[in-house]
């Protein structure tokens, strides 16, 4: 699959506010903001590595196939 | 449009999500990573059956959308024997935490260990009982805190691979929830195995374990195990004095040994064709 198709996804609903893909992105791309949950501040940075995916322990955020990028 | 992965849509029970983890325990990483490595080897779903104990990281089962079996505290491993002897085309994977195998569960692990049998035991190892309140566990290091060990724990810990290895198991690897892709690498190997199979996944319960030894919260604990876990090739080149304070992941046992139920079927059947 090639990474151009690829969007990151976000749902506010399940995530814990934990951190992890905040802390481990490499390029800064999400933030936790005041509701304590993390928001993506800044997507035309995204690599779509999946470093975030791999390691949300909620499962809150991943990259699907897609141009909207919402 | 659901709003969860198609790999979570796929394997996860998601009427149950969300989980009931805190915020950052890293179950939550480790039980995607078996199903990622349950996704790339395209087994049958209805070929696993997942068996699990009691404790936090044995609430894994109940989100799983496989066969799951939730059983008692330490006897995860009782059970999945007798699944795997009943039906020996079945894929038995066990999900325990490191107090439900090597405390309670310590004998059937290494029992299972000297048997061979075709299970895989997946250890959550978050050096603690979680479950219960932050207790010390058979894993939890020496000096490290505990609700138990105020003035820290004076047992000393299992180094958990050994301990497998001595007992007998075939194929014996380490991972950690932050070196998330090499652990589900890990995990396809051990479920491909013939024979009883360990992957101690490291683990981290930031609520209890994190806090009470300041190690930190989350995002603390996975850069405590970057900084701590190294890939065992690269820990066999470092000097001695490096090595302190450092842990080796990887592969360390894979070899091939009769298989328990593959030998009872011989017997049986070298029996049954006398009578
Ligand atoms: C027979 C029995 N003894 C004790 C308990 C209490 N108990 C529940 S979970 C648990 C320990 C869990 O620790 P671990 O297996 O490391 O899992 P974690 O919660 O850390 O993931 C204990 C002692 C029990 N449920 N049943
Ligand atoms: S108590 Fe610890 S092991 Fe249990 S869910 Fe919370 S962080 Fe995870």
């Amino acid at each position: 699959m090639s990474k151009e198709n690829l969007v990151l996804r976000l749902n506010r609903v399940s995530c814990k506010g934990c951190g992890i893909c905040v802390a481990f992105c490499p390029t800064k791309v999400l933030k936790i903001v005041e509701d304590n949950k993390c928001k993506i501040i800044d997507l035309e940075k995204c690599i779509k590595c999946g470093q975030c995916e791999l390691r949300c322990p909620d499962y809150a955020i991943y990259l699907e196939e897609g141009t909207d990028g919402k | 449009m659901s709003d969860r992965s198609q790999l979570v849509d796929k394997y996860f029970r998601v009427d149950n999500l969300p989980h009931i983890w805190c915020p950052g325990c890293s179950h939550g990483i480790v039980t995607r990573a078996l199903t990622k490595a349950i996704d790339e080897l395209d087994l049958d779903p209805d070929k696993i059956v997942i068996v699990s104990g009691i404790g936090c990281s044995s609430r894994a089962a109940g989100y799983l959308n496989f066969n799951t079996l939730h059983t008692t505290h330490g006897r995860a491993i009782a059970y999945a024997t007798g699944i795997k002897l009943a039906n020996p085309e079945l894929h038995v994977i066990v999900i325990t935490g490191d107090g439900d195998a090597s405390a309670i569960g310590g004998n059937h692990l290494i029992h299972a260990c000297r048997r061979n049998i075709d299970l895989t035991v997946m250890i959550f190892n978050n050096n603690i009982y979680g479950m219960t309140g932050g207790q010390y566990s058979p894993t939890t290091p020496h000096t490290a805190l505990g609700t138990t060990a105020p003035y820290g724990n004076i047992d000393r810990p299992f180094d958990l691979v050994r301990l497998v290895e001595g007992a007998g198991a075939t194929y014996i690897a380490r991972g950690t929830a932050y070196h998330t892709l090499q652990l589900t690498g890990y995990m396809k190997k051990a479920i491909a195995h013939k024979g009883l199979s360990v992957v101690e996944a490291i683990s981290s319960c930031p609520t209890y374990y994190g806090r009470k030894n300041r190690i930190g919260d989350a995002v603390g604990m996975m850069q405590w195990m970057k900084d701590t876990f190294v890939e065992k090739r690269a820990y066999d080149r470092l000097d001695e004095e490096k090595r302190i304070g450092k842990v080796p992941f990887g592969e360390f046992v894979n070899i091939q040994a009769p298989e328990y139920t593959a030998v009872l079927a011989e017997i049986t059947k070298r029996v049954e064709g006398r009578l």
